[in-house]
């Protein structure tokens, strides 16, 4: 356990973060060493392009926009704080988190488990995602196999099917409802007992039940 | 025997377009001797004993109708027999086995129907407890009748038959995706929740034995009861599938479950075989590396059979690549090679339920995606058909086996720890089970549903085959076992099944929702995996989703290359989700536009709404208002069609536009390659067709206003010819119209356009006003075919043909279907839809083009039209027909005039007719309308084309009045 609370102290705020994040010490330990690894300079902050030597996530289809979500605008570097709080948005939802009316939303509710999904695809966040906006996922996503007609109408289809304002667009409450039976899926970072090693587990759909004591 | 036969007989039931020549070509050549003329011949009858109950004769007989037909046959027919000449003769021995067969099958569908006949029953009992239930009393009366018992469920044919049906469905129709995210829950169930009852179940029944609560005539030492508890400890896959289809608990709850009946197999096979070995050479001779081998027996035989599922489901997608011209016998290949694997799995005796269970999983996407629509309805209809009886078969049986007594013998003692320790260690190894798994889990399985998966333990027919097939030499206690088992079997399917649903109903367990997912969350699912790949990625961690993904580059870039028809694999799978979504809305747009159109509270629209919601008339709104959302593709109605203008072409499409189809058309064509198409799908095409016509009628007529507003003065002819043509079917447009409340957004001038159907009611309205306007008579030649025309449908009055409807390249004919579906992006797939769609987008086509140079045509369709319309009345036609062929008649000098009084007289014979209908069709005076009337512009056409000068009106005017 010493060597927990030496890293630890190496961490400024910890404290704080921990509470925001609801990650335990040895998640943070975990992420520390991984941000330590992925910044391979030792700047202490990481660039796009520290993200960009990962080699997978350039295989990635929509690995830009989610590099992307790291950094908020206009920022060219992420550090610490940054990274774990985005990354705890992949926490699993507290089931049994106290019902408190005044504290602040958890990162990880489902709410914002969804806005950080709406905000890959609308990339001028002007909250909306409009037609080119859902063109350019799509296109991403699907590659050459489908033609410009074909995924145009998808696009359509799409946003036709969740538009229910009639603007042409999907604001973020229209995004939420189309996701309403999509059982959501999340990280769930989980410690072996008696062990060190963090294990980050594909955790499984929530159920629809689950879903609407969540919304 | 009877085994083959009951298989064949399956077969040939449930193909039985293919098997007829199946069997008779598998059929040696002297047997088909004997088959063929069915005793004509001395040969044959003498060859009749020996044969008795040959599978290829009794099948092809047995097809269609049980057997029964078959004897008449031979009774009718047979003319020698012993000495003399005989009329009938009773052929009892010959048909017997597929005989008695069928009559188990036939007891066991109307046992079904019975059943479902009272609906409160059978959400209260299930299916599977009526069966044995039905067994028992079956049994029973076929005790008394004969003193014995015959009929017994045979562990060979439960094996080599009825069990690979069933397992065959759940395999191929596994939830692919839902299995494998549940993969490490359920082989944990599966492997060790089943090691952990078969132990505990037989150590807990030797220490009871030891302490003496069985009874001494139990000869059964260490082995035999672990052998008994290895035997009773698995969860059934029959029982579980039969009992969790009727309650409908959560997908994963039910995947679970049902993923460990499956996949529990290897376990229980090498534990009954290592046994068993271990029984037969004695306790006393088992050395240590006997354990040893029994752990390596089990890796190979979970191992080995999922390989061999494998193969099997790689040559079966493999094969399918190639089955494009034998379209037919698409689904025999999937039957065979699934099957192919169960048993090629049980030759090397591994574990043939993994082996089967994985080949359909495996070769299922693949499958689906090379083998045709239909094929793919076969398959699923077949293997349905084919799972539900082999599960009654096994239901029944397991009843009337009960009943032979002096196959059992009981010992209370056992059977109630029985009991017991199955229950109890159930219980104790779900709940140890999920508390380990729950620390992986992101959804932790609930207590609820561990009392659901405890109490879902179900045992059955797998059990009883098992312990049925022991060797009594060997295990002495074997009748004891097996009364134990009909005991196990016979609560947990019947009790535990009986009240699992109120169970359920009781703690409240989610239930299983039948939503279909929708295009978003088609999307939306594949971005969050993408996601959530890539944040594995920056957490630097190889979690599922990483190695999900790895799997699905691998899929792409080489299993599917291999695996799936160049067609297909170029389709993406958003694409194809997408064009399944269209389908489906496609069919409900149908469905609903039948329902639109006879509807009353939909045909009076109230003027308020729609003045508030200026102009809307796009298909796409009237389907988004309607909650279905197809939408339209706009960037095919932009593509100009090659505009090759022929006549006949035109004339056919009158015709078929026009006459109204008979619905009885029988197909005497036969083929066993090719599917005719079906009377009903052509109706639905023509409902489709009329159905889109309809509504593209009136999208067209706004948008071509929209656009050639310099021209509306010169169209409110047209539009109101147009508009009469419809209106004894006033509330089709009416009505679809008055749902769509949208505003359409790409229609700026929207102030400037009535809505359509206030103009509507009023030309209906001033209806007789409008004759006498001096404009009436230019109106008569068109709409008296349009009167005539609606007569003769009167059904689904079409539209008088628009200038793009001829353009159409409807040469091809309406009969049959196009080869091929169209390459490009359209919207909707099926080939019959496809063809209703093209038809439809290509009247939408014409808007584009002006009118003027398509009067020929136009004046062509008239002529053609009119000798078809009014045949009684062949000289008006031809009238008709030389006025617009060329103006100057040679009977009079003001050939217009001469033709329209003809007209005139024409119309007014019909108005007398039905005077209601082409009353309604009077054209009001163009005075009368309004600027945004609707209009259309091929009506208009033919009006500018056979409409004489102005100067004729008066002379034609009286006689057209009534």
């Amino acid at each position: 356990m010493g060597s927990t609370n030496s890293t630890l102290l190496k961490i400024p705020n910890v404290e704080v973060l921990m509470q925001e994040t609801g990650f335990s010490p040895a998640h943070i330990i975990r992420l520390h060493d991984r941000f330590k690894a992925l910044d391979k300079e030792g700047r202490g902050h990481l660039c796009p392009h520290d993200f960009g030597a990962i080699k997978e996530l350039a295989m990635n289809p929509i690995g830009d926009r989610i590099i992307g979500a790291f950094f908020s605008p206009g920022k060219e570097t992420v550090d610490f704080h940054t990274f774990v709080k985005i990354l705890a948005h992949f926490r699993p939802v507290d089931k049994d988190r106290p019902k408190e009316p005044n504290s602040p939303e958890p990162i990880n509710s489902r709410s914002n488990k969804l806005k950080f999904a709406f905000q890959l695809y609308d990339q001028d966040k002007d909250g909306k995602i409009s037609r080119d906006e859902l063109l350019q996922v799509l296109r991403a996503m699907l590659g050459m196999q489908v033609t410009d007609e074909q995924l145009e109408s998808i696009a359509d289809r799409t946003i036709q099917e969740a538009d229910l304002d009639r603007d042409d667009t999907i604001s973020f409450e229209e995004f939420r409802k189309a996701c309403k039976h999509k059982r959501f899926t999340m990280f769930r970072f989980c410690i072996r007992p008696g062990e060190r090693k963090l294990m980050l587990t594909l955790c499984h759909w929530s159920s629809e039940l689950q879903d609407q004591h969540e919304l | 025997m009877r085994g083959l036969s009951l298989l064949l007989f399956i077969t040939v039931a449930n193909e039985a377009t293919t098997d007829l020549s199946v069997t008779g070509a598998s059929v040696p050549p002297e047997l088909e001797v004997s088959a063929a003329p069915a005793g004509t011949s001395p040969v044959a009858s003498r060859y009749v004993p020996e044969e008795y109950g040959h599978p290829g004769i009794a099948q092809a007989r047995s097809a269609e109708e049980p057997a029964a037909p078959s004897t008449e046959d031979g009774e009718s027919s047979h003319q020698h027999g012993g000495g003399g000449y005989r009329i009938v003769q009773w052929e009892w021995s010959y048909v017997q086995t597929p005989y008695i067969i069928a009559s188990w099958l036939l007891v066991a569908s109307v046992a079904k129907i019975l059943f479902h006949f009272s609906q409160r029953f059978t959400t209260a009992v299930p299916e599977s407890c009526m069966l044995i239930l039905l067994g028992l009393v079956l049994g029973a009366v076929v005790l008394i009748a004969s003193k014995k018992q015959p009929y017994q469920l045979d562990p060979g044919l439960f094996f080599l038959f009825l069990l690979p049906t069933i397992v065959g469905d759940a395999g191929y129709f596994m939830p692919a995706r839902l299995f494998f995210d549940n993969l490490g829950a359920i082989l944990m169930y599966a492997v060790v929740g089943t090691l952990w009852n078969a132990f505990c179940t037989g150590f807990c029944l030797y220490g009871v034995k030891m302490a003496g609560v069985i009874d001494e005539k139990v000869n059964a030492g260490l082995m035999d009861f672990l052998l008994f508890g290895a035997l009773i400890s698995a969860v059934d896959p029959v029982a579980v599938i039969a009992v969790f289809e009727e309650v409908h608990v959560n997908e994963t709850l039910f995947i679970i479950v049902f993923g460990e009946s499956l996949l529990n197999d290897a376990v229980t096979v090498v534990l009954y075989k290592v046994y068993i070995s271990f029984v037969e050479v004695g306790p006393g001779n088992v050395y240590t590396a006997d354990y040893f081998k029994g752990i390596a027996s089990f890796l190979i035989v979970s191992i080995g059979g999922t390989l061999v599922g494998l193969i099997f489901a790689i040559i079966l997608a493999f094969v399918t690549r190639f089955t494009k011209n034998v379209r037919i016998i698409e689904p025999l290949f999937i039957f065979l090679l699934v099957y192919l694997a169960y048993l090629t799995a049980e030759l090397f005796s591994l574990s043939a339920i993994l082996s089967m269970t994985f080949c359909g999983i495996g070769c299922n996407k693949y499958v689906e995606a090379n083998i045709s629509q239909k094929s793919r309805t076969t398959v699923k209809y077949t293997m349905k058909t084919l799972a539900s009886i082999a599960e009654t078969i096994i239901f029944i049986f397991l009843g009337i086996s009960a009943v032979d007594k002096s196959k059992w013998a009981w010992d209370t003692g056992l059977v109630v720890s029985t009991l017991i320790f199955i229950l109890v260690f159930r219980a104790v190894g779900v709940a140890g089970q999920t508390w380990f798994l729950n620390w992986f889990r992101l959804v932790p399985l609930e207590k609820i549903d561990q009392v659901v998966m405890s109490y879902g333990g179900l045992r059955g027919a797998v059990a009883f085959a098992l312990v049925v097939l022991l060797d009594k030499e060997h295990v002495k206690a074997k009748d004891y076992f097996v009364a134990t088992t009909i005991v196990v079997v016979f609560f947990t399917v019947m009790f535990q099944g009986l009240t699992i649903k109120p169970l359920v109903k009781w703690l409240k367990v989610p239930r299983s929702t039948n939503r279909k997912p929708t295009i978003n969350e088609e999307i939306h699912e594949r971005a969050f995996d993408h996601i959530l790949t890539a944040v594995e990625d920056i957490a630097g961690l190889n979690g599922y989703h990483h190695w999900r993904d790895k799997w699905e580059q691998f899929d792409k870039n080489y299993l599917s290359k291999l695996l799936l028809r160049k067609s297909v694999y170029h389709k993406s799978e958003l694409w194809e989700a997408y064009q399944k979504i269209n389908i489906r809305d496609a069919i409900s747009v149908i469905d609903q536009g039948g329902n639109v159109l006879t509807s009353a509270r939909l045909s009076l629209p109230s003027m308020a709404s729609r003045t508030s919601f200026p102009e809307v008339t796009n298909v796409t709104n009237y389907l988004r208002e309607n909650g279905s959302g197809v939408c339209l593709d706009l960037q095919v109605i932009d593509t100009v069609p090659g505009a090759k203008i022929e006549e006949d072409l035109e004339t056919h499409h009158v015709l078929v536009e026009n006459l109204y189809k008979p619905r009885r058309q029988y197909q005497s064509h036969y083929s066993r390659h090719f599917m005719t198409v079906g009377e009903k799908e052509r109706q639905d095409r023509e409902v489709f067709q009329r159905n889109m016509h309809n509504r593209l009628e009136s999208f067209k007529s706004t948008r071509y206003k929209r656009h050639k507003k310099d021209r509306s003065q010169k169209k409110r002819k047209g539009s109101d010819a147009k508009e009469q043509d419809t209106s004894d079917k006033p509330r089709r447009n009416v009505s679809w119209q008055d749902k769509d409340p949208v505003v359409v957004p790409m229609a700026p001038e929207e102030d400037k356009h009535d809505p359509p159907e206030p103009d509507k009611d009023d030309d209906v309205g001033i209806t007789f006003v409008a004759r006498k306007a001096p404009e009436t008579p230019k109106e008569r030649p068109k709409s008296v075919p349009a009167a005539l025309d609606g007569c003769q449908s009167p059904v689904a009055a079409p539209p008088s043909p628009t200038c793009g409807e001829k353009n159409l390249p409807w040469k091809s004919g309406m009969g049959s279907l196009p080869p091929c579906v169209s390459v490009e992006a359209t919207k909707i797939i099926p080939i019959d839809l496809q063809q209703a769609w093209d038809q439809s987008i290509s009247s939408l086509e014409s808007l584009a083009s002006p009118p003027e140079p398509q009067h020929p045509r136009v004046s062509a369709v008239s002529s053609l039209g009119g000798p078809v319309w009014t045949p009684a009345k062949g000289k008006s036609g031809a009238g008709s027909g030389s006025n617009t062929g060329s103006p100057s008649s040679l009977q009079f000098k003001f050939p217009t005039g001469k033709e329209d009084e003809e007209e005139g007289t024409l119309s007014q014979r019909q108005q007398e007719m039905q005077a209601l209908m082409s009353s309604l069709r009077q054209p009001p005076p163009p005075a009368t309308q309004s600027a945004g009337k609707r209009r259309n512009p091929c009506v208009y056409l033919r009006s500018l084309v056979t409409v004489p000068p102005s100067g004729a009106e008066p002379q034609s005017r009286k006689p057209t009045q009534l």
